[in-house]
Order: C-alpha cells, then structure tokens, then sequence
C-alpha cells in the first residue's frame, strides 16, 4: 500500500512515529474496530441475536408472562397444526399477498415504463413517492374515511354510477381486497421508483441496436427491458412479498381482524395470542412459523429468478 | 441535445413541431392520474378536517370544505370547549396531542441521533479497518434485516418487561438505538469509496482513529449521513407496532399509536371525521415538511435503498 519499509515484527512503537504495518497494526486495528464497532455490538447481541434465540426457545413452552415458561416440547406446533384460526390466517395472508404482488407489480411496472419514456422529472417522482412516506396508520385512517360507507366520497361516486355501495371494510369478501389495495397504494410510487432506477441502468445503445434490427417495442421490452430488469425485479418481488406477509398496522387500525375472521392476518393473530390472551409461547411459535415462510420466500424467490445475476455483461 | 442537433427529428425540442402523438398523451394521461391517486387523497383530508362534521354527511363529495371551521384543529389541540366539541361532533373527551407530538419527537430524534452515530462508527470498522472476522461479522449484521420485526418483538417486549422499562421513553428507544442493520450497509458503501490518502497524511501526523473518524470521515460523507438521517427519521416517526407494545400510555404515547386512540374516541354511532382527519394531517406534518425542504434528496436515495 504504501512504500515505508516494514519495521521488525518486534520494534516497540514509538511515540508520534508512524504507524508500524503488519502484523502489529492488524492486531491493532482489532482493538480499535473492537472500540468502533462496540455500540452496535450491544444493540446486535441484545436486541437481534438474544431475542432472536429466546423466540426460538418460547416457541416450545407455555409461557403467560406471569410464571416461569414451562417446555411443552413440541405441543405448540401439534396444536398450530390443527388451529383452524391459523390456518385461516395463513389463507387470508396469502390472498393478500397474491393481490399485492400481482397489482403492485404490475402498476409500478407500468408507471416506470412511463416514467422512464415520457417523463423523469423529481417532481413527478416525488408526487408518487408521497404516499409511501406516510405511515401506514395515516393511509389506514384516510381510506377508512375515503371508503365509508355512509358518507364516504369513494362510495358517493360509486352511486352516482349507478351502482349499489360497497362496504369496503365490512363485508367479508371485500375487506381484505380493500387492506391490498391500500398497501398497494401507498408503496406503488416507491415501487416504481425501484424499478425505475433499473431501467436507467440499462445502457442506451442495447435499445438502438434492437430498432437497427427492426425489433417491434413489445419485442424489445420482452427481450431486453425485462431480462436486463431481472435483478431489480426479483428484489422488488422479495421486498413486497416479505412485507406484505408482515401486514399488521392498516388491519390493527381499521377491521382488527373482523369481519368474522376475513382479516385476521398472521401477524395480527401471533399479536392477539401473545398479547390478548397472554399465550406467549404459542404466538412465538406462530412466529417461528412466519420466520421460516419468509426465509423460504426469500431463498425460492433468488434460486429460482437467479436475481444475483444480471444479464448485463 | 443541444439545438444544432434539431436535423434528428426525434431529438428537437418538444416545443417545435412534435406531431401530436397520441401513444405519448396517453402516456402522460395515465401519468396524470397516478399522480392524481397519490396526491388527491391528501386534499380530501385537508377538505375534511376544515369541516363540520354535521356538514359532512350533507356535503359528501364537494370538494370544498362544507361549513369551513378550523374547529377539528383546535379539538385536536385541546383548545375547544367540551361543549362546543360535542356540538362538532367531537367526542368532548380530551387527547393531549402536544403530548404525543412531543413524545413522537422525542423517540424519532433519539432514535435517529443514535442509530446513525453509532452505525457510522461500525460501518468505519467495517469499511475502513482491518481486522479478522471482519466480513464474517458484517454478515451476521446484515443477515438480521432478514428476521421479520415481530419474530424479535415478543422477545424485545419480554426483555423490556423484565428490565422494568415498559412505558418508559428509554424501553421504546433502546431496541433502535445502537444501530439500525440498514443504516451500516448504507454508511459502508459510501465508507467504502472514500479515498484512503487523506487518511494516509492524517494517520503519518499521528492522528487517531478517533481524530480521523470525525474530522475526516464523518464531514466528507456529511450528505450520506443527511440523506440516511432523513430517512430513518421519517420512518421511526411513521413507527406503530413497537411504540404500541411498549408505550401505550398515555405519558410515552407517541402521535401513531395516540391516532388509534383518537379513532376509537367517537361518540355513539359515527366517527368524528373531520377531528380525526386533522388528527392525520397535523401526525403527517413533519413528514410532509421535511419532504417539501429535502424532497430531491429523498427522492434520489430511493433507488440507493432498495439495493439492500
């Protein structure tokens, strides 16, 4: 690295002189990263790895806070298994997780492909990315008013068109839809923005050389803009399929799980268990569950669209 | 680009002669109406919370405010009579919004401050420092931000618990406060880039890591660390399940969690409206003006954060 002649292994360093290479200054820095590093060890051992072991651990025992948890072995996971509340909440997690990947997907696609060939101007991009900068409580509260079904405007236009009202939130076939689109809502803009940024990566000329070769548009985006787009894709797939299995805010805020069941999504229902009725070891294995769903998304999602390779090379 | 190229047609300036095209207006047409879905909704709530709520039902979908008040706004800042809240439609019962302002402020400034002040100094260690494990240990660090929150938030609330911390501001910061995994991967790659000559200089005058870490590091990656400050503020500010576990009275109760709060405060039968949308507006204002002052900056990190 730099040109100064390596000092003996064992020289003593001197006061102001500068700093010997080697051996002594890895030994060195490890004591100073040690120093750097300290503060986020804490916060790492204490608050992801520690806890991250004890789900584990509760996940098979009774534990209701007050006591000692009990180890039941596996019990929580044979009762899980014939728990037609959970597996309800499986099924209605994944209906919406199926609505947000195909709309969100397919919207923030397409706004892209806007984006990137009619206008990239920030203003534009940032009147998209409002949404997604509030939190999910304020969206929940401001469609919950938007979709009423009294007095709210999305249902007055519903009714000028000459159709019956919809009760968004509550009726069991509408109220999951409703929490996707609004999920969908607030991250299409951000979406977009992702996919956006991978396009711009995608070098010019590949396009000319397709027009030069008489290739229609819709040939080219097949052929180019989608394989190029594969890496940023699969990223914005696993994002939105890990984040939408975690829905738990917009559904706290406005149904809480109703109506019946048609909105007791997993993680609302580990949060019930574990905080309604004091059933600690039971949600944690809930958790344990969703844990393994999402690394096995995740591992099938960059197996299968191989997203660490680009085709860009 | 420039106008002597104007003999490519397709590079003129769109002013001159572009033919009218319909797939572009189309184009823009659809653009248009993305842009009308994410604003709109805003300008409705703002329409709603300057209303009566007895006006409401009336006025349902013009889009001016119906029987103007700022009513909802000073119910919301417990400056309206009980009397007068109930003659709203309010539910006459007071929710201490300076408070929750207040304790919002609080957790996401703490938070922020420590999260990035802490990951930029692991980030150092893992950019710029030599030492072995190096790699193995970032790893483990990035390898949390694939634990889903609510897998550690039955622990985290456990372990709050036992240290006695529940309702208390240091129980709701401390699980953030360290070091966010994201925050050192952010900070890592600028660290990363850095040039190591000044370093070199600064280290043969003898100067410490700790010198060189904050009066060389830290002022050259000074726009990361805003653009990553930014970020991290606007999202413990929208926080709502960890607050909601650990802070849920009233006296550590933060703006997201005080909203729920607000909501299920009506009165027989319908909802305040327009006392609940400000509510909204004044919870989203912080967001809204950082978004208006630092919006490109905001903007341009996008493309940067979903690299995770």
């Amino acid at each position: 690295m730099t040109t100064l002649a390596k000092p003996a292994r064992s020289a003593p360093p001197q006061p102001g002189a500068p700093k010997p290479r080697g051996g002594y200054r890895r030994l060195g820095d490890l004591k100073i990263a040690l120093f750097f590093i300290a503060p986020a060890m804490i916060g790492f051992i204490f608050f992801y790895v520690v806890p991250t072991i004890r789900g584990v651990y509760l996940s098979f025992t009774e534990y209701n806070i007050l006591g000692d948890p009990t180890w039941v072995g596996m019990d929580n996971y044979t009762a899980i298994a014939k728990d037609p509340l959970f597996w309800n909440s499986l099924a209605v997690t994944g209906q919406y997780v199926l609505i947000n990947i195909v709309l969100q997907t397919a919207l923030a696609l397409g706004l892209a492909l806007l984006m990137h060939q009619v206008a990239k101007s920030t203003l534009i991009r940032g009147a998209l990315l409002l949404p997604y900068l509030m939190s999910n409580v304020i969206a929940a509260l401001l469609w919950f008013w938007m979709l009423d079904y009294q007095i709210g405007v999305v249902n007055q236009f519903i009714e000028w068109a000459g159709l019956p009202r919809v009760a968004f939130f509550g009726s069991e076939e509408w109220a999951i839809p409703t929490q996707a689109v609004i999920n969908t809502w607030r991250h299409m803009g951000y979406t977009a923005l992702l996919i956006f940024a991978g396009l711009q990566a995608i070098p010019g000329n590949i396009y000319e050389v397709a027009k030069l070769d008489g290739a229609s548009a819709f040939q080219t985006f097949r052929k180019i803009t989608i394989p190029l787009l594969r890496p940023v894709l699969v990223l914005v797939l696993v994002v939105t399929v890990i984040g939408s299995f975690q829905v738990f805010d917009t559904v706290a805020v406005t149904t809480q799980g109703g109506p019946v069941n048609a909105t007791r999504v997993i993680q609302y229902y580990i949060y019930q268990r574990a905080f309604t009725e004091s059933d600690f070891g039971y949600g944690s294995a809930i958790a344990v569950i969703l844990f393994l769903i999402l690394a096995l998304v995740a591992f099938i999602q960059m197996k299968f669209l191989k997203g660490n390779e680009s085709d860009l090379d | 680009m420039t106008s002597t190229t104007s003999r490519a047609p397709q590079q003129a300036p769109a002013r001159r002669r572009r033919p009218f095209n319909t797939r572009r207006a189309g184009a823009w047409a659809l653009l248009v109406l993305a842009i009308a879905v994410s604003v709109l909704p805003f300008l409705w709530v703002l329409r709603t919370a300057l209303s009566t709520n007895s006006a409401l039902a009336a006025n349902s979908a013009s889009l001016l405010p119906a029987d103007f008040t700022f009513g909802a706004f000073m119910r919301v800042f417990g400056l309206q009579s009980p009397a007068d809240a109930i003659a709203e439609g309010g539910s006459g019962a007071t929710i201490d919004f300076w408070l929750y302002l207040k304790n919002s402020i609080i957790f996401s400034s703490i938070t922020t401050a420590g999260a990035v002040f802490f990951s930029a100094m692991a980030a150092y260690a893992f950019a710029r420092l030599r030492w072995r494990g190096r790699n193995a240990v970032f790893s483990l660090f990035l390898g949390t931000m694939l634990v889903p929150p609510i897998f550690t938030a039955l622990p985290n609330f456990l372990l709050i618990k036992n240290l006695d911390l529940l309702n208390t501001m240091l129980g709701m910061v401390l699980p953030y406060v360290f070091m966010t995994p994201f925050a050192i991967f952010f900070l890592r790659q600028f660290f990363l880039n850095m040039s190591r000559e000044v370093e070199e200089a600064a280290m043969l005058d003898g100067a410490k890591h700790l010198r060189i870490f904050f009066q060389i590091v830290l002022p050259n990656a000074a726009a990361p660390i805003a653009t990553l400050a930014l970020l991290t503020f606007i999202g413990q500010w929208n926080e709502y399940f960890w607050p909601l576990l650990v802070g849920s009275q009233d006296d550590v109760r933060v703006l997201q969690v005080g909203l729920g709060v607000f909501k299920s405060q009506a009165p027989q039968g319908s909802p305040d409206w327009s006392g609940l949308m400000a509510a909204t507006l004044v919870s989203a204002l912080p967001v809204l003006i950082l978004f208006a002052a630092f919006g490109k900056k905001i903007v341009n990190s996008i493309g940067f954060s979903g690299i995770k």
